[in-house]
């Protein structure tokens, strides 16, 4: 075989191999979080962040505009820290509120905002003052338990 | 009956240090390889050589068993996701596990029996008709000319061909899913896009393929190396190059997976 069919080849094949990955990394798969140069940090306090994980993304009106870094318990108050890195191009009004939300019935849950009416926006490092937590379906079931139970007691004690 | 026990002793003993020598010898033989490895860099129309035998000879059976691959996990994949009415999740199912398990896997063992038994054979052959003994002679280094441009050109080669494997399974999966099976093609891409996640999937992916190849070329290199030389210890050393990688390709991919995807 001669030297330039063997270069010719070589060459085709680091070609091949290259745009190939270059359809894994362009349309099969997204680049992950977003670039770290863009984003500010905001900070949420939940009393529950049921099974919300680092990474979940934080959305607003269903549109991700950031994801979460890092979870911890605040030790004082006894309740979940939530600290997201949301895109520079997205501010949020001081008085907006944080909630951990589902998508779908079982699917993975993420942070939802709602902006308030506030002129002021949010900067890097605040934290929302208004938050709810995420729902946990044991509560729910076990409080409409009760609840049920509790009316069947009054209603046999009427008769 | 002390006679016995000592004969039990040798028959257990012999074949493990046989096994432990042989292990030391392949370890002393990657760190020659490395030693000359400069000098295998230093000739590129050596290595590109050796990356038209290990790889572009190797193009046609991965990009078509990968097609087919690909083909048969959309159909299976298909059949089970619309029992739970999930069927638009077939991209992720075919995308997730071509990308991080069948690429790497399934074009390593086919990369060991097509490129590495030919690097066994050929360096074997190149053993037992003295080629190597010459080379010696005439003050070339076998391992600087032959050895170490064949393990590289393997392991440059493994990765590329582990990705076009992907690509084109991923490809046929779309070939089945959108126009036989009627899937709606953008949720099959968006979707797809979304549960893939490029430094995640498809690196640890990659870095597999690499660890493969390593493995693979090192074992090829080796086998044919310590092959005795005659004809009926080429074919015993092809045979065990084939049978050695799979065990080491599927070992080391637990091993890898274990590390890369603990469930977080």
């Amino acid at each position: 075989m001669k030297r330039t069919t063997i270069d010719f080849w070589v060459g085709l094949f680091a070609l091949m191999g290259a745009a190939a990955l270059l359809f894994l990394a362009l349309k099969v798969s997204n680049q992950g979080a977003l670039p770290a140069s863009s984003t500010y940090t905001l900070t949420a306090n939940f009393e529950n962040i049921g099974g919300l994980k680092v990474r979940a993304p934080v959305k607003s009106a269903g549109v991700v505009v950031g994801r979460v870094t890092a979870i911890e318990l605040d030790t004082e108050r006894y309740m979940a820290r939530v600290t997201m890195a949301l895109d520079e191009q997205y501010r949020f009004s001081r008085d907006s509120s944080a909630e951990i939300l589902t998508s779908g019935l079982l699917g993975e849950q993420y942070v939802g905002i709602a902006s308030g009416a506030d002129d002021k926006t949010l900067g890097s490092g605040d934290s929302f003052k208004i938050t709810s937590s995420a729902i946990v379906l044991e509560q729910i079931i076990s409080r409409f338990l009760f609840s049920k139970a509790a009316g069947d007691d009054n209603t046999t004690m009427e008769k | 009956m002390g006679n016995r026990f000592v004969r039990l002793c040798q028959s257990i003993g012999a074949p493990l240090t046989a096994r432990i020598i042989k292990l030391g010898f392949a370890c002393r033989f990657l760190l020659g390889i490395l030693r000359h490895s400069p000098a295998a860099f230093a000739r590129p129309q050596l290595l590109a050589r050796e990356i038209w035998f290990a790889g572009v000879l190797s193009i046609l059976i991965i990009t078509v068993s990968g097609l087919f691959v690909g083909m048969v996990l959309a159909l299976q994949g298909y059949d089970t996701l619309q029992r739970f009415g999930a069927s638009s999740s077939l991209g992720i199912l075919v995308a997730l596990s071509l990308v991080r398990e069948l690429g790497p896997v399934v074009g390593a063992l086919l990369f060991a029996s097509r490129a590495g038994s030919a690097i066994t054979a050929e360096i074997g052959l190149m053993k037992a008709t003295e080629q190597l003994s010459a080379m010696e002679m005439m003050a070339v280094n076998p391992m600087a000319r032959v050895i170490a441009p064949k393990f590289w050109g393997g392991v440059i080669s493994m990765p590329l061909l582990a990705a076009m494997f992907s690509a084109t399974g991923i490809f046929g999966g779309y070939l089945i899913g959108v126009p036989l099976l009627g899937l709606d093609e953008g949720s099959f891409w968006s979707q797809m896009q979304g549960a893939v996640d490029f430094r995640l999937d498809v690196m640890n992916g990659v870095i597999k393929s690499v660890f493969f190849g390593c493995a693979i070329a090192l074992i090829a290199a080796f086998e044919g190396y310590d092959a005795p030389p005659t004809a009926e210890g080429i074919s015993t050393a092809t045979t065990r190059t084939v049978v050695t990688s799979a065990l080491v390709v599927l070992a080391l991919d637990f091993v890898l997976t274990a590390f890369m995807f603990r469930g977080v």
